[in-house]
């Protein structure tokens, strides 16, 4: 056994008896590091949307982007959702996002569930899914399909190709799997049908799992973007990604006109404030997927 | 059950395996107007006409230089930074990193771009401090012979702190008595990182590895389409791109198809190839640990 003499200090230390203190250049390089990177991260964020609530006079003056607004003011968001075009792209994310997620979920959970237990075609079933990992049909049979069940132009287009992920199908079947068997057969004893299993047992008992995959799903449908552009040729069914890409990425500027006001904030602060109301849903929904999110779904996943 | 499993196959045979199918186009004239039944069959010419394409070439060299660039310098960095992770002491401060670390990759493409974009454009953060002093600026989003570097760092910053979830899983699963073992036995922190902690992640990074090169031939898509006006077609078309700027755009299906399919059986080969060599590596490869 190691003889490790006791630190006297006031300071509790979380580190295990077996590991050695570090130097103080390790520590410093590592506190550098760790630090480094998440600036790197936070500012450009902080940036943004300091630069949205600023007002015209401390963006002129420090040349474009401010890191902290000294006067705060909306008028940015005033301004974008005056005319209807930010509403409608607003609109259209979060249908696509909250139907979809719905779609998403039924089909998902559904599919992991019957492929969980031994079923009459799970086995074929399962590695038709598996498959779709390996393969992607390509962009044009895709557009062609679409076109082929008349969705082009609608909403369904960004919807339904979406219903099914292999990845996040695998992370739910590896979950399913690990349900006690006897669970599910005592309820077959009483005679309960594979819906009401699912329905009654199996997912009041996923719903950690079902929530973690839901919002991988939502996240991917909000930030979906050339979907959009692939099939939608209508501006006012654009979802907020394409909004973003034309008026922030490809600097249209958006024109008094199509606002419905007279007078313009800075183009940066129009500009941000775009980029906020596609960023905040995330953020907001990210500490919930970080509730949700052990280590347990993830090394689940990887094994299966 | 076998109704339960309805939706799912339906969703497969409508948006899988019937556009698989629908590959057959690249071996016609294809002409929307006439559908799959009538347009002429042209056997394997679409291939030889995109072979004397100099923009296909074009597309498959930025292509590989973009997987080499990412290959060698994405992917040890969620490797380095997750051993680096695991390494912290404090769990708060392990929390707090890994939460912001992992945020980017929640957030979109043209999010990120436009992020950059503003820290790096013309008009942005940095440009801007440039000017201030007195100093000339630098095109970082504009120029096509760094793109390679853009486009990775971009990568970086977006995915390391995702990719790090998996390594550190892996990590987390040594058991520690291994490595109080060692320490007994008088192994100092190097010798414990060499003999236990890497070799613990061997399995998973082989694995990564080989979906990493199966892949190699999608280095990623809306990250191109949106900068190729940028930089230019010259540096930022891919496969991926190609295949639509040439097929949706420019309304050649079949040359579309042919590109996209050409990459499609290409990176198969290039899966069951990289599966072989884990094999030849003592690893069991994708198929023996997902067949339960």
């Amino acid at each position: 056994m190691a003889i490790t003499l006791p630190r006297l200090s006031p300071f509790k230390s979380d580190r295990p008896a077996w590991k050695e203190r570090p130097s103080a250049l390790y520590q410093t390089l590592k506190g550098v590091i760790v630090v480094g990177i998440s600036l790197a991260i936070l500012i450009p964020l902080l940036i943004v949307v300091s630069t949205s609530l600023a007002d015209n006079k401390q963006i002129i003056a420090s040349g474009g982007y401010v890191l902290w607004p000294m006067h705060p003011t909306l008028d940015a968001y005033k301004t974008i959702f005056n005319g209807s075009l930010m509403f409608q792209a607003v609109g259209v994310s979060v249908f696509v996002t909250v139907i979809g997620t719905a779609v998403a979920l039924f089909t998902t959970v559904t599919m992991a569930y019957a492929t969980s237990r031994p079923t009459l075609f799970g086995r074929p079933v399962l590695l038709l899914v598996l498959f779709t990992l390996l393969f992607a049909p390509g962009l044009i049979p895709m557009y062609l399909m679409i076109r082929q069940l008349g969705l082009l132009d609608s909403l369904w287009s960004l919807i339904l190709p979406g219903a099914l992920s292999a990845f996040n199908f695998v992370v739910m079947r590896s979950f399913f799997m690990n349900i006690p068997a006897e669970l599910i057969e005592s309820a077959r004893i009483d005679g309960a049908s594979d819906f009401t299993i699912l329905r009654k047992i199996v997912v009041p008992l996923s719903k950690a799992v079902i929530a973690v995959v839901g919002l991988f799903y939502a996240v991917g449908f909000w930030n979906a973007f050339f979907n959009a552009l692939l099939y939608i040729n209508d501006t006012a069914k654009w979802p907020i990604q394409l909004v973003l890409r034309t008026y922030v990425l490809q600097g249209k500027s958006l024109t008094a006109n199509q606002l419905g006001i007279t007078q313009m904030p800075q183009p940066q602060a129009i500009q941000m404030a775009v980029v906020v109301v596609a960023l905040v849903p995330i953020l907001l929904v990210y500490p919930f997927l970080q509730k949700h999110f052990n280590k347990g779904v993830i090394t689940g996943a990887i094994k299966g | 059950m076998i109704l339960m499993m309805v939706p799912g196959v339906v969703f497969l045979a409508l948006f899988f395996y019937v556009p698989i199918l629908g590959n057959v186009i690249a071996f016609q004239d294809f002409q929307p107007y006439l559908g799959i039944t009538q347009s002429d069959w042209v056997g394997f010419q679409n291939f030889i006409d995109l072979y004397s394409n100099p923009d296909f070439w074009n597309a498959l060299k930025n292509t590989l230089v973009l997987a080499a660039f990412q290959l060698v310098l994405f992917f040890p960095i969620p490797l380095l930074l997750a051993v680096m992770v695991d390494s912290l002491i404090s769990n708060r401060v392990r929390k707090v990193f890994q939460s912001i670390v992992y945020l980017p990759h929640f957030l979109s493409w043209v999010l990120v771009i436009a992020l950059f974009q503003q820290a790096l454009g013309g008009a942005g953060f940095v440009n801007n401090m440039l000017r201030n002093f007195g100093m000339g600026t630098i095109p970082f989003m504009t120029n096509p012979d760094t793109f390679p570097w853009l486009i990775t760092v971009q990568l970086i910053w977006k995915d390391s702190g995702w990719a790090m979830i998996i390594f550190l899983a892996a990590l987390a699963s040594v058991d520690v008595a291994l490595y109080e073992a060692a320490a007994a036995d008088g192994a100092g922190r190097w010798r414990r990182l060499w003999h236990i902690t890497l070799p613990s992640l061997r399995t998973v990074t082989i694995l990564l590895l080989i979906l990493r090169i199966g892949d190699i031939l999608s280095v990623g898509f809306e990250q191109f389409i949106l900068q190729r006006d940028s930089v230019g077609a010259g540096a930022a078309e891919v496969l991926d791109t190609f295949t639509y700027y040439a097929g949706v755009i420019g309304g050649d299906w079949s040359a579309g198809a042919a590109a996209g399919l050409a990459k499609g059986v290409v990176g198969a080969l290039l899966i069951f190839a990289a599966n072989k060599l884990a094999h030849h590596f003592g690893e069991p490869g994708i198929f023996q640990s997902k067949a339960r």
